[in-house]
């Protein structure tokens, strides 16, 4: 309660300081499609805004002149052919007005050949995934989280300045090229939205759409998730960086060294606190959206990890139930996603961790990348 | 039949009812049954309404303070369900069932006995939806849209929201069968269609459109129901559904809804301005007509809600187009009540300000949904706060603000006793202003990027946010006036006695040919309309 309180003040002030920072239409536009968009809105509100003033000064001067109280006598008339063919057919030009830009907008956005690199984009409980398919960077994987700690949600520790809009991986594309982003989804519905580009399109599992933007300016876009998807729709953020080719290029390479260290760690034997280490961050990017930072879960909801029959019992349920999830049932209702696009050190890791940590000591405590790798 | 009609000329009209609750359970009139779906939406209403400031406690500001997020996801949920089929629809099938027989002066419905039934579906369909609170894994936090395949992940609360549906879209079918009946086969005599208060006019239209999509929208949550227990794949790309044909049905259903949900309100306000206006209501024909034009369009505009799953560019120009076209016959609404109110003889009594504030806060309701039918501004728009902007505006201050200009404008009429003019005003002037300063600054929330349905946001928003949780526990009181004006004309009998018409310039048959109250059966014999 207290902590509601000293929030509740603190929110306050800096509401006081804040309003005026306040953003009041769509953000600055860095997208030729954006800008469109951007136009398209003023001009759609500007045609409102004409038509506002004109009606409502009508029903006011009605209003202000035509009361009893200031002596005025109803006139009895109830139709008039003419007003109501002209008050039908002026809005139908209007609305012409506004469809002809309109469509050519459509025509434009819906307009997604010859991209100069393609990337997949796929939308999973509660996180993105970017596969690179064509074009400069091709081959390329990363997976994209929240960066925000639970911390900053629960205020426990003061929120940064990219509150709920930071993540673990950007990703990152070259300025001045077509991109074409191919979107999908693991598990339910997400949509990929980035205000600045324009683009928002929905991620449907088992179906593939797309979706293009030409980013003109350097710099970091944010977007969210604005799809409802479940308990964490609002905790799985979009970032894109947008860089010089130069930097791009740079970045490729140093992505690909990475692949090539990684799969050096997939194939080594790893010991026990090299897999604590690797693994508690891989369940703080992933397990801790569910089964919480004690590994207690949320009773009714999460199962606790803390003495649980899986994670104590063979390792070999342990991996399948973790790359393949689980079901919910009529009456236990969570279901575990599965987790197949982590890398097999990441869930070897994260498996380990779990089996040694909060007092937990399963028999074989320790699983390395290969059994995962034997399991798949 | 001569032997049924001989034993009814001794009854007058005196009541013959039963005492106490068996009265309630068992009445077959259209006044008590008027009454309890009136009590029912206000219970609801509330029930809605306290969900509401469970949403806007939590997003007073950034973080998460008061619940989790997906204890959030269900107070969003639950408030649009609870709202949509618990507090405003069956408010209008009250309206419905006090005013239409009264106003084309016929004794009752057609269908007694169908007319309870209807109503006593509705508690049994509310307590499942209230059960389904504390269930294993709580209600559904789906959104009231109920997405696959969202949907298949939920608990058993996800199957009582499909019940509780089902059994709601059965009592609206069986409303509507009523009230279609009753309108085309018990008019007074001399009543022709063309001379028929707008307000019936209004609920035979949405009737037609209630019978035409409640079975759509049962067959898209069985459907749900069967994906999630018997194995079948309507929703699942795996099994060679798709989740898109879930939006698609629903729309199919949820577009003509949100016309069921405005084309009464459009009735009551075409009653109410008129009477206070002294004058008659302007371009009745052409109102008819828009009525029904909104109806038919309302079954081709559907994808508007879509138009970020990928649609070919061919079909996004037709549902643009065509949901544009809807601004012409709504247009023409507005501009007939403006010609009503235009050189008339104005007063401004509690219905008046609330039909005024209606065409005010509604109109801009309307705008906002032209610039959402642009599909490259929807792009951007879609799923953010600007859309929970508009159609609260059309919804709250369209629907809502309908009903309480009606409830304002027939209580004498159905009490018998005036209401305190001076807390209805109050009552008006606060929703008024705290509806805006709820609503209003989502609509740049929504601009700036916020998306709708999350717990909790980043820090750019905390401004308006904050702003709009004052509003929204602001308008949340000041709902509280309006339970106690209709407390004092009804259970605590407060107030002056109303006379047969109170309102001078009011002309339908209630008024003119019906004490306040009306006796319990009223045109047993019915009424000659010139």
């Amino acid at each position: 309660m207290s902590r509601l309180v000293t929030a509740a003040a603190s929110a306050a002030v800096a509401f006081h300081s804040g309003l005026a920072a306040a953003q009041h239409n769509l953000p600055p536009p860095v997208t030729p499609i954006a800008r469109e968009i951007y136009d398209l809105h003023l001009l759609m509100l500007g045609i409102c805004a004409v038509i506002f003033v004109g009606v409502f000064s009508v029903m006011f001067y009605s209003i202000y002149a035509h009361r009893k109280s200031v002596g005025h006598k109803a006139v009895q008339f109830h139709e008039n052919t003419t007003v109501e063919i002209v008050w039908t057919i002026v809005p139908f030009f209007i609305l012409i007005g506004m469809a002809w830009p309109a469509t050519k907008t459509v025509l434009a956005l819906k307009d997604s050949s010859n991209p100069d690199i393609t990337i997949k984009a796929t939308g999973y409980q509660w996180k993105w995934g970017y596969d690179y398919l064509k074009g400069e960077g091709e081959g390329l994987s990363l997976l994209s989280n929240l960066a925000t700690p639970a911390d900053q949600v629960y205020g426990r520790q003061p929120k940064g300045e990219h509150y709920l809009l930071e993540v673990d991986q950007n990703l990152v594309v070259p300025v001045g090229k077509r991109i074409r982003i191919l979107l999908t989804a693991g598990d339910v519905i997400h949509a990929w939205w980035v205000p600045a580009f324009g683009v928002k399109q929905d991620a449907i599992p088992g179906f593939v759409r797309d979706a293009w933007f030409k980013a003109e300016k350097e710099g970091i876009y944010r977007g969210q998730c604005a799809e409802l998807c479940g308990k964490d729709h609002g905790f799985m953020p979009i970032v894109v960086e947008v860089v010089s080719p130069e930097k791009y290029a740079a970045w490729v390479a140093g992505q690909k060294k990475k692949l090539a260290s990684a799969t050096e760690d997939a194939a080594k034997q790893w010991t026990l606190a090299e897999l604590m280490a690797r693994g508690e961050k891989a369940y703080r990017d992933t397990c801790i959206a569910c089964h919480q930072a004690s590994g207690a879960g949320i009773p009714n909801a999460f199962p606790s990890l803390v003495g649980s029959k899986v994670v104590l019992g063979s390792k070999d349920e342990q991996i399948k139930l973790v790359l393949h999830g689980r079901k919910g049932t009529f009456t236990k209702t969570s279901e575990m996603p599965p987790q197949a696009t982590l890398s097999d050190t990441d869930i070897a890791a994260a498996i380990t961790y779990t089996r040694n940590t909060w007092g937990n000591k399963a028999k074989d405590g320790v699983v390395q990348p290969a059994d995962v790798k034997a399991a798949r | 039949m001569s032997a049924v009609t001989d034993r009814h000329g001794h009854h007058d009209d005196h009541a013959h009812y039963q005492g106490g609750i068996m009265r309630w359970i068992t009445t077959t009139n259209h006044k008590d049954i008027g009454t309890l779906y009136l009590w029912f939406s206000g219970t609801m209403f509330l029930v809605g309404g306290i969900l509401a400031m469970g949403i806007r406690a939590e997003l007073f500001m950034p973080g998460l303070q008061v619940w989790n997020p997906e204890f959030f996801n269900q107070l969003t949920t639950m408030h649009g369900l609870i709202m949509v089929f618990g507090a405003i629809m069956p408010a209008f099938v009250g309206f419905a069932n006090w005013q239409v027989p009264m106003m084309i002066g016929a004794p009752d419905m057609a269908f007694g006995r169908l007319n309870n039934w209807s109503f006593w579906l509705l508690p049994f369909a509310a307590s499942l939806l209230i059960i389904s609170f504390f269930v294993p894994g709580g209600a559904t936090g789906a959104g009231w849209t109920l997405y696959a395949p969202l949907t298949v992940q939920m608990g058993p609360g996800m199957d009582l929201a499909i019940f509780a549906l089902h059994i709601m879209g059965a009592s609206s079918i069986l409303g509507s069968i009523n009230i279609i009946t009753t309108i085309l086969n018990m008019r007074a005599p001399g009543m022709t269609l063309m001379k028929m208060p707008l307000f019936p006019w209004t609920w035979l239209i949405t009737a037609y459109l209630l019978i035409a999509v409640m079975p759509v929208l049962a067959g898209a949550v069985t459907m749900t129901l069967t994906d999630r227990h018997f194995g079948t794949s309507f929703f699942n790309a795996a099994g060679g559904g798709d989740p898109v044909m879930f939006q698609h049905i629903f729309w199919f259903f949820g577009h003509p809804e949100v016309y069921i949900m405005i084309l009464p309100g459009f009735g009551i306000i075409s009653a109410i301005i008129p009477a206070f206006a002294r004058k008659p209501l302007f371009g009745y024909s052409s109102m008819v007509y828009a009525t029904a034009s909104i109806a038919i369009l309302s079954f081709m505009v559907w994808a508007h809600h879509m138009f970020t799953v990928g649609m070919p560019a061919a079909g996004i120009l037709f549902f643009m187009y065509a949901t544009i076209l809807i601004a012409v016959p709504t247009g023409v609404k507005v501009f007939n009540w403006l010609a009503t109110m235009w050189q008339g003889s104005m007063t401004f009594e509690t219905p008046m300000l609330w039909a005024c504030g209606f065409i005010f806060v509604f109109t801009m309701g309307g705008f906002t949904g032209l610039i959402l039918a642009i599909q490259p501004v929807d792009i951007q728009l879609q799923d953010t706060y600007y859309v929970v902007a508009h159609f609260h505006y059309v919804l709250v201050a369209g629907s809502l603000f309908a009903i309480f200009g009606g409830v304002y404008f027939w209580l004498p009429k159905w009490t018998g006793r005036m209401y305190d003019e001076t807390l209805g005003k109050w009552h008006f002037w606060l929703s008024m202003i705290f509806f805006n300063i709820t609503f209003f600054p989502m609509h740049f929330l929504g601009l700036a990027g916020m998306p709708r349905r999350i717990a909790d946001y980043s820090l750019q928003f905390a401004d308006y946010n904050m702003v709009a949780s004052i509003g929204a526990f602001g308008f949340g009181l000041s709902q509280l006036i309006f339970f106690w004006v209709v407390l004092k004309c009804t259970v605590l009998a407060q107030g002056a006695k109303a006379p047969g018409n109170p309102w001078e310039g009011a002309d339908t048959l209630e008024w003119t040919h019906l004490p306040s109250p009306p006796p319990y059966h009223s045109f047993e014999t019915p009424p000659t309309v010139r």
